[in-house]
Parts: C-alpha cells; sequence; structure tokens
C-alpha cells in the first residue's frame, strides 16, 4: 500500500481548512518561484521524466503535451485550460481536489502555464459543482493578495492568471474542444481536428487542455523529482493516482492509491470490501462509465493501470471502479448508461445522434427480454457503426459499455429473452 | 434594443455580470454569456425567458440566437419557472445501484409530485438528472446549489420534510461521514485527521 509519506492530496478529505494558511502548512506555494527559475525546459523534462500520463482518462503524456505548446509567441497569446468538467458516471475526484486542496491545482496552473508560455489560465468546472467553484475563487483570491499569482507571479517577474469559468450541466463539454467552444460562449459541440487545439484552442490561441488531477500533482512531482513519480507504479504507468470506488461496497470512498494497485486489494483494503464478501461480485466498470465492464474471474487479478487493462479490452479511464454485486441486473445497469449517452450526445454526427438513441431502445428491451436473439448482433453491428463514425469519442463511449456486456454476459441477455418467451407461451 | 423590456439587472446582477466579463480578453465578451445567463435566472427567480436572452444578447452585442442556443443546449438553463428548493435526483448508474429508484419514490410520495413537475404551493420541483460527480456518495440529490449525499428514502423524506419546515438543512452526507472518506473510519492520512490547522 501507498505510504502516506508518498500522497499527494493530504487533504482530499476535508479533514483540514482547503485555503491558504493551511495548505500551505501542508507544503502548497513552497519554493514556487525556485521551481519557476528553472525553467520551461527543465520543467518539462521533469514532467516527461515522471512518466505522467494524462488523468482525464485518455492517459496522453502530461510532459509531451506541454512540449507541443508554441516556443516563441506569433503574437497571440497561450492559454492553459482546465478540464474541471467532471462528469464521467463514476468519477468525484476532482471534485475532491477542488474542493478541499484547491491551491494545488492553482500553484500547478501557475507552474504549468509558465512551463508553454501560457498568461492565464481557465478552469472550466461543471455547473453543477457550486460550492467547488467558490472554494476555488476564494483559493484564487488568495492566492492574488499573497502575490502568488498576478503581474508578477511569485517574484518572478511572470504574469500570470487564474480564472474560474462554470458549465451549465452539459457532459460533452468534457471533450476537450467542446470545453472550449463552452468557453467561447457556443454551444458544447466538439470541433474537428486538426487543427489541435496546441495550434487553435480558445478564441483561436495555442491552447492546452488538462485534467485537475494532472496540473494539481505537478508542483508535488517538480519538488520531489520526476523520478520520485516514476519510482511508483510501473513502466508506462507510474505515480499515484486518486481512485473512486462507487456501488456495491461496504465503504463506498476516494483513495489516492499506487497505480497498478490490484484491484481486488483497492476495494478490500480501502472500500471495505465487496457487499457479500468477493465472492459475491458479479462485475466491475474499472475506469468510469466508458469503459468496458469486467467480469468477475478478471477482476480477481487484474491491476489498476492502463495498460493492463488496456489488455483486458477495458480501459483505466478516469480510475472510477464501479462495483456490482450478484444482486445486480448486470443489462439494465448498462442500460442505464445507454440512457446517460443518448441524453449528454450533443447531436452535431449523425451516428451518435441517432445511435446512442437507438442503442438504448434496444437495450431497454434486452432488459426485459422483449426481444429476438438476432438483435444482439445487430445491437453490437450498430456499436461498431458508432464507434470511430463521429467527431469526438462520445460515440466510442456509448459504444463501449454495451459491447463489453456482450463479451462477457451476453448469455445473461440470452436468457432473459428466453424467460421473456417462456412467460409468453404460457 | 428594438423594443421596450421589463427585463434588467439590479445593481447586484450588474456588477457581477461586469466582473464576469472581465475575466475575458477584451472582445470576448460574448464567454460570458453561460455566467450571465446563471446571474439572469437567479435574478428571475429560478428560469429564463426569450425577454432575457434578447437582453442579455443586446448587453454582450450577440445575436439573440447565438443566446437562445445556448441557452437551450446546457441543462441547468430553465425555461418553466421551478420551485423554491429544486430537488434534482441523480440517477445514473453509480447512483441507481446504490438505490436512487427508492430515493426518487420517497421524493414523489412525500411532495405528491411526478418527475418534472412543481408543487401547487410552488416550493418544490422534482427532476432527474445525470451523474451529478458524487458518486462514491451516492445516492446523491443536488437541491439548488448543494448536494446532499448517502441518503436513504428515511433521511430524504426527512431533508424534505426539514426544507418544508423552513429548518436549517446541511448539506453532504446524511449519514455522518466525512465527506468522500470511507464510512468507518479513512484507511489513509490517518496523521492529517484531527489537526484543524489555519482553519
Amino acid at each position: 500500500m501507498l505510504a502516506d509519506k508518498d500522497r499527494i492530496f493530504t487533504n482530499l478529505y476535508g479533514h483540514q481548512s482547503p485555503f491558504i494558511d493551511a495548505a500551505m502548512k501542508r507544503g502548497d506555494w513552497d519554493g514556487t518561484k525556485e521551481l519557476i527559475e528553472k525553467g520551461k525546459d527543465w520543467i518539462i523534462s521533469e514532467m516527461k521524466e515522471s512518466g505522467l500520463r494524462g488523468r482525464g482518462g485518455a492517459g496522453f503524456p502530461t510532459g509531451l503535451k506541454w512540449s507541443f505548446m508554441p516556443k516563441e509567441s506569433d503574437g497571440r497569446p497561450s492559454y492553459l485550460v482546465v478540464n474541471a468538467d467532471e462528469g464521467e458516471p463514476g468519477t468525484c475526484k476532482d471534485r475532491d481536489l477542488m474542493r478541499h486542496d484547491p491551491h494545488k491545482l492553482i500553484e500547478g496552473c501557475l507552474i504549468a502555464g509558465f512551463a508553454m508560455n501560457a498568461i492565464a489560465a481557465y478552469i472550466y468546472i461543471r455547473g453543477e459543482f457550486y460550492r467547488e467553484a467558490e472554494a476555488l475563487e476564494q483559493a484564487i483570491d488568495e492566492a492574488r493578495a499573497k502575490g502568488f499569482l498576478g503581474k508578477d507571479a511569485c517574484g518572478t517577474g511572470y504574469a500570470f492568471d487564474v480564472f474560474v469559468h462554470r458549465g451549465a450541466g452539459a457532459y460533452i463539454c468534457g471533450e476537450e474542444t467542446a470545453l472550449i467552444e463552452s468557453l467561447e460562449g457556443k454551444k458544447g459541440q466538439p470541433r474537428l481536428k486538426p487543427p489541435f487545439p496546441a495550434n487553435v484552442g480558445v478564441w483561436g490561441c495555442p491552447t492546452t487542455v488538462n485534467n485537475v488531477e494532472s496540473i494539481a500533482v505537478a508542483p508535488t512531482i517538480l519538488r520531489r523529482g520526476g523520478a520520485w513519480f516514476s519510482g511508483l507504479g510501473r513502466p508506462n504507468n507510474t505515480g499515484t493516482k486518486v481512485f473512486c470506488i462507487s456501488g456495491h461496497v461496504n465503504n463506498p470512498c476516494n483513495v489516492e492509491e499506487e497505480m497498478g494497485i490490484p484491484l481486488k486489494e483497492l476495494i478490500e483494503k480501502h472500500a471495505g470490501g465487496v457487499r457479500g464478501g468477493w465472492d459475491n461480485l458479479l462485475a466491475v466498470i474499472p475506469g468510469g462509465s466508458s469503459v468496458p465492464v469486467l467480469p468477475k474471474d478478471v477482476c480477481d487479478t487484474i491491476l489498476m493501470d492502463f495498460d493492463s487493462l488496456r489488455d483486458v479490452q477495458s480501459g483505466l479511464g478516469t480510475a472510477a471502479v464501479i462495483v456490482m454485486d450478484k444482486s445486480t441486473d448486470i443489462v439494465k445497469a448498462i442500460a442505464r448508461l445507454s440512457e446517460f449517452y443518448k441524453h449528454e450526445s450533443c447531436g452535431q454526427c449523425t451516428p451518435c445522434r441517432e445511435g446512442t438513441g437507438w442503442m438504448w431502445r434496444v437495450m431497454e428491451r434486452l432488459v426485459t427480454g422483449e426481444a429476438d436473439k438476432s438483435e444482439i448482433d445487430m445491437l453490437l453491428e450498430v456499436t461498431k457503426q458508432v464507434e470511430g463514425h463521429t467527431i469526438c469519442a462520445l460515440g466510442d463511449a456509448a459504444a463501449w459499455p454495451i459491447q463489453g456486456l456482450m463479451r462477457h454476459f451476453r448469455h445473461e441477455v440470452e436468457a432473459r429473452i428466453d424467460a421473456y418467451r417462456a412467460k409468453a407461451a404460457e | 434594443m428594438s423594443k421596450a423590456t421589463t427585463f434588467a439587472w439590479t445593481a447586484d446582477s450588474k456588477k457581477l455580470a461586469k466582473h464576469h466579463i472581465s475575466k475575458y480578453p477584451e472582445g470576448r465578451q460574448q464567454s460570458a454569456v453561460m455566467p450571465l445567463l446563471d446571474i439572469a435566472q437567479r435574478q428571475n427567480g429560478g428560469h429564463l425567458t426569450i425577454e432575457i436572452m434578447e437582453y442579455i444578447a443586446a448587453y454582450l452585442d450577440m445575436a439573440p440566437i447565438k443566446v437562445q442556443e445556448v441557452a437551450t443546449f446546457y441543462s441547468m438553463y430553465r425555461h418553466k419557472p421551478v420551485g423554491k428548493h429544486h430537488v434534482q435526483v441523480c440517477g445514473t448508474t453509480p447512483c441507481w445501484l446504490r438505490g436512487s429508484d427508492d430515493i426518487m419514490a420517497a421524493c414523489k410520495s412525500r411532495l405528491g409530485i411526478e418527475l418534472g413537475e412543481t408543487t401547487k404551493d410552488g416550493q418544490f420541483t422534482l427532476s432527474e438528472v445525470e451523474c451529478a460527480g458524487a458518486c462514491v456518495n451516492a445516492p446523491a440529490v443536488a437541491i439548488n446549489d448543494d448536494y446532499f449525499e448517502d441518503l436513504t428514502p428515511e433521511s430524504m423524506t426527512k431533508l424534505l420534510d426539514d426544507l418544508a419546515g423552513g429548518k436549517k438543512v446541511t448539506p453532504g452526507p446524511q449519514n455522518g461521514r466525512q465527506t468522500s472518506a470511507p464510512d468507518g473510519g479513512a484507511t489513509t492520512l490517518k496523521e492529517f485527521i484531527g489537526k484543524e490547522e489555519g482553519a
């Protein structure tokens, strides 16, 4: 188990004040000026050495992403945008980082912003997180009052500010280009790429969009060294990660653990075990609603990191572990996710707009069993027609849970159709 | 402005609107349309009207249709009056696994209304929302700007009783738990717990 001394988010649960005096005692804003004075190249090289992969779901190397930003301005300013539009079902980690440890995120904005020549950071927070936005605003005001942000941030001569932008209830804005559109005051509909945000982002300017956790871990990584972070976890899957464990466990919780922790250990050590014991486990969605479900026999041994989960045709995603015990109607659990994606499709691309509704309607019939078995393959074919045929990944995210269901629980779906027929024949 | 409107910023709203506009680069005031719609919705008691959207369009120098597009795209902008307490039950899978159906049933039973309806006295509106992002504290319900978590049908009913009676309610977990820490005590960070430094 990860030792407390290697935990970054020491106020994860809000036992202490989130605000500046307590935050500074916890080590935030300690020697920030010296870190900045080591220069952009040093910061990016340490971040690359740390092996940090983006914590928003896709797992793209953070240091590499920062290095894509233009070194010299062509006249346009650059921006850092923090994706705090947390809404992937199962995921509630960034909420804790913002309401209980906001200074880690703000200090991270300054350092990341400096490393990519940005003039400001915009934190795009989901609108429902009203209290979390208030905490962030208060923490930003404190940082400005201390001179940590502003015209001469931390006394470095570098001018930088951080602003909070509240969303208003649209999951799609967690997609980076939809988020940028929304930040510009438009409907949150994803943009075609290229151009990528590093070339043309918000207001036509170079922009990097990072997840809250990716930015909030950066100051600690730089203070302790990239090698410290990369020494945790496994190669290509390094560091610590905030896991969210929800569903049928005795003690649902968020917890920061080492990457690569066995799923079983994670659940048993921190979440009090599966309700009714490990043998009462049916399945786990290991990385937020978009990733395919895993049956118990895979859960017995799987490690919680990007590569292990990819190897079993699922994914780490946001590390949101949704646990389902044997009492679960697994078909309905996935159908409810299909309803979610239907609700959240932005409507821009036909395969997603029409496909998410179609998939949901078929899933609802599979819940009751009022369907023909041939429709299972038809449904799978439709998921393949949606997947990869849309501007953004929401179409994929709607397709994968259904594919996962049929991969591991097709017998369950077929049994239900049989039961429905048998009953109808009576 | 081509026609007379009755909506206008109050002094407080106007100050807030200017604060939000100042966050964005000059000439990019359209970026403030979301916060301004929120300010206007609050000033108007919980919902938007065409007139308000036109007022904001003029205020930000935007085409009215562009404001309407935004106001109808995002689910937190309301276009019908809502009750004083807007009860928003999360029904997505992590909450559903932990009994959100029972929470919804408790709300319907206590309030005597169906989904999307408002009580006759204008006190409560009942909605279902998609993932509230409080999954480890499921089942969760948002009421206006606050989250109420770790609910049971009993604690949900009591919460509604308290709100109806004008009593003070405490957001967060309703079972005495510390935010997202495991119930029954944290498994980590034990040395940090109980040290209320700098609060």
